[in-house]
Formats: structure tokens, C-alpha cells, sequence
């Protein structure tokens, strides 16, 4: 079974690696991926969450000043 | 063969400078921010440690503030025509390199009021002369932190105060500062900080870039250009957020991985060594010329109130004879001429003539002054 999954989507990659830093610092496992097509068109790239910790993580986040664009939940994939 | 003319360009490098570029095109080499995949982020992941970096060395809260520019002229170019509109007074001093008068006087053709400090005959400014010019349309001060003809430091941190205390943005021009002296933004009074980074900070050229303060609402402050910024891009319209709003196309991004390395190595040494190093190199420097009768100083003679750079000329030759002797016969490098500041050789009382001008930088040795004072010696005697 897949863990249920979301993005966290940036402004510019500028944040986006402003938070990468900020969470992995904190011992967090997260990747960072392109923005899927259905969220935004935008060429840059976004935060991949585990969703059941999308509280802590936007929380740690906005302590640290980092400007958040959207939390979005991904679509299960099927096995 | 000695370079003394690190007031235009710093060099040498660091070696680690070339090697860290050296490893962005062997490794990375990707256009940051542009694509999703593993190299587009290590070089995007470059600029941020860049920034975050600077902002160190400046101390700025926060990094997206600090806006990377080709060199420091693109900087106050961006400061000025950014944020000036016509109606608007500025303020600024008679010691300006041409990177401030040249676009405050393009400015001026279209509506803005300039009025410009009297320095004496040293490019010493005084800080109380700026109040005395304050109008009710007075929008901006703006000053070099170190005169790139004499060295002359000027007193940043008390006008910055003053401009603060009438509600006046302060642009400071630290191209001949940053990395070699210490600036604290905050500390300091200053909005807009504009640096380059092949001087003191020891990077390449072709890098440098503003600091835009908490003061100023970059919502009201015009880019110099428009285009792609790798985000937004369903819009057509510019971002309208930090760093984005003024960072449009490619950037120089192996430029700034030799930047990174080169403020590295600034922070490594400690600023405050890299000065002492400097006020004991450009003190013997002017002690030695003192000495030789036929020799005239130009600027503080003092290293404590000066950076590493002095002027001088030699009384029976023209600068550029004696830049060009010193270069053939002893293999000194060094600058002759205007140095790109007509205004500050006024202030000076060597319009049109010019001076001669050494500029030292971490790298140059006791034996490199001595041997460059024999030099000097010899002319003056010829």
C-alpha cells in the first residue's frame, strides 16, 4: 500500500530550498520533485511531504519565514 | 611582476575561487531554477548558498533580499532608476565614482533634484553637511563607503543614522569595501547596499549584487529588465516578489560559485584580520612615500581612515609616464588617470591631470612595497 503523499508548492526555488534546508535540518525525510502538472504549470519545483505531517512541516515553515504557496494532497496510485 | 591595481580588479584569486568553478562546469553546470531534475537544483541550491552567505556577511535577515547583478554599476543603476521619480531630491557627495554620477545625472535630464556634498581636499565628507541639504522632496542619500581615487573612507554609519532619523533611503556604494571592511546593514542605517564581487570579496568578474533593505517596498521599485525567472511561468506578467522581481534571465552562476568560494575565504581570514593586514600594508606604503620630497599625497594619509588605496604624482611626471614606467622598468602594475571619477579629482584639485594609483589587496607582501617604494624613489630622483 502506498503512504498517502502531498506537495508543498514555492513561489520560486529560492524558498523552495530555504525550506529543504530548514526541514532536513530538523531531521525530516523529504524530496524535492517538479510541480506535477495538475497542481500548476509552472516549470519549477516543489516539496514532496509525507501528508500526514503537512501540519508540522507548514508550521516549522512559517516559524522560518518561508513563503508557502499551497499545500496540495497527491493522488493515490493504484498498485 | 607586482599588481597594484586591485581597486579595479582584485588579483590573484584564491585558488579555491578557480576550483570551485572549475567543479560547477565539471559538475553541476545546469541552469538554476529552470528545470525540476538533479543539476538545475544543485545549481539553483549554488545561488542559495550564495545568498545565504552574503547575508552573513552583511548581515541581512533575509536572504531573498540580496539581488545578484553583474557588478556593482547594474546595482545602483537598478537602486536609482528603480526608485527615483521625477520631483524626487537626492543627496550625494562630490567623491562619486561615475557608476553614481553618470545615472544620477541621466536622472537629473528627467526631473530629479541632485544636490551634491563639497568634500575637502582629502574626500573627507562631513556627515553634517547632509542635514544642512535635506529638502522636503528629499528622497535618497546616496555615498560610496571608500573612495576608489584616495581610499578616503566616508562616515556611512552617521549619515546612515541621520537619513533613518528624516525618513530618507540610504544607498550605499561598497565596491571598494565589501569583503574588506566590516558592513552591517542594519547597524549601519543602509537600504540599499550595492557590492560587487571581484574586488574585496575575491570572486570573478561579473559578479555582484544589491542588498534591498526591509525599508523598501520592492513592490515600488521598479526592474531594470523583464523576462524569465523560472517561476510564475503561466504569467506574463513579471513576479512581483523577492529575489525573482529583479532577476530575470541565466545568471552567471559559475561566476557566482567563484563568488561563494571567494567569500569563503573572506570570512575564513576574518574580516577584521583582512583589515588589520590592510591598514599596516597602505600605513608603510604611505609612510614610504612621505619621505620623497618630489612626491605629492592625495587623500587621508592615514591608514585608519582610509582603505587599502592612495593616489599620488610624481611632481615632474605626468601619471600615465609614471604608470608606464613603472610597469616597463620594475614591472609594477598599477592605475593612471581619472579612475572613472571626474568629480573626485575635482574635490581633489587634480581635474584633468589625474593621479597615479596603487591599490593593495590582502595578497601583497612588505617585500612587494618596499620594492615598489625603490621604484617610486628612483623616478622621483630621475
Amino acid at each position: 500500500m502506498n503512504t498517502s503523499q502531498g506537495v508543498i508548492l514555492f513561489p520560486s526555488i529560492h524558498f523552495a530550498l530555504q525550506a529543504e534546508k530548514l526541514i532536513k535540518g530538523k531531521g525530516f525525510f523529504i524530496d524535492l520533485i517538479p510541480v506535477p502538472r495538475q497542481l500548476s504549470s509552472d516549470c519549477g519545483i516543489c516539496m514532496l511531504i509525507e501528508w500526514e505531517q503537512k501540519e508540522i512541516l507548514y508550521a516549522l515553515l512559517e516559524g522560518g519565514g518561508v513563503r508557502i504557496e499551497g499545500v496540495h494532497p497527491l493522488p493515490r496510485k493504484e498498485d | 611582476m607586482i599588481y597594484f591595481d586591485n581597486a579595479a580588479t582584485s588579483w590573484p584569486k584564491p585558488s579555491q575561487v578557480k576550483e570551485a568553478m572549475v567543479r560547477f562546469m565539471d559538475e553541476i553546470g545546469a541552469n538554476p531554477g529552470r528545470s525540476g531534475h538533479l543539476l538545475s537544483i544543485q545549481a539553483a541550491r549554488t545561488i542559495y548558498e550564495t545568498r545565504e552567505t552574503l547575508s552573513t556577511l552583511f548581515q541581512v535577515r533575509d536572504p531573498s533580499r540580496i539581488i545578484f547583478t553583474p557588478n556593482a554599476t547594474e546595482s545602483i543603476n537598478l537602486a536609482l532608476k528603480g526608485l527615483l521619480k521625477p520631483g524626487n531630491h537626492v543627496i550625494t557627495s562630490s567623491m562619486e565614482h561615475n557608476s553614481v554620477m553618470r545615472p544620477l545625472r541621466d536622472l537629473e535630464k528627467k526631473g530629479i533634484e541632485l544636490s551634491i556634498i563639497p568634500c575637502s581636499g582629502r574626500g573627507i565628507l562631513d556627515p553634517r553637511e547632509v542635514e544642512k541639504k535635506i529638502r522636503s522632496n528629499t528622497r535618497m542619500v546616496v555615498l560610496n563607503h571608500a573612495s576608489n581615487v584616495t581610499g578616503t573612507l566616508l562616515p556611512i554609519r552617521e549619515v546612515g543614522l541621520k537619513a533613518r532619523k528624516h525618513n530618507l533611503l540610504f544607498l550605499v556604494d561598497a565596491a571598494q569595501t565589501a569583503g574588506a571592511y566590516h558592513i552591517d546593514v542594519e547597524r549601519d542605517g543602509i537600504d540599499l547596499l550595492a557590492f560587487t564581487g571581484h574586488k574585496s570579496l575575491y570572486g570573478p568578474q561579473g559578479t555582484g549584487g544589491l542588498v534591498i533593505g526591509e525599508r523598501v517596498d520592492e513592490k515600488e521599485m521598479s526592474p531594470l529588465k523583464q523576462g524569465g525567472t523560472g517561476s510564475r511561468s503561466e504569467f506574463e506578467e513579471q513576479p512581483d516578489f523577492l529575489p525573482d522581481r529583479f532577476e530575470s534571465g541565466t545568471p552567471n552562476c559559475v561566476g557566482i560559485a567563484g563568488l561563494l568560494a571567494g567569500i569563503q575565504f573572506v570570512l575564513d581570514k576574518g574580516i577584521e584580520q583582512i583589515r588589520k593586514h590592510e591598514i599596516s600594508s597602505i600605513q608603510k606604503l604611505i609612510d614610504g612615500l612621505r619621505e620623497f620630497p618630489q612626491v605629492r599625497l592625495y587623500g587621508p594619509e592615514n591608514g585608519l581612515e582610509q582603505i587599502a588605496t592612495l593616489s599620488f604624482n610624481i611632481a615632474h611626471l605626468s601619471p600615465s609616464d609614471v604608470a608606464f614606467r613603472l610597469e616597463r622598468k620594475f614591472g609594477i602594475l598599477c592605475r593612471s588617470g581619472l579612475h572613472c571619477a571626474p568629480a573626485a579629482h575635482r574635490t581633489i584639485g587634480i581635474f584633468p591631470g589625474g593621479t597615479v594609483r596603487f591599490s593593495l589587496s590582502f595578497f601583497n607582501s612588505e617585500e612587494e612595497i618596499d620594492q615598489a617604494l625603490q621604484a617610486v624613489s628612483y623616478l622621483a630622483r630621475e
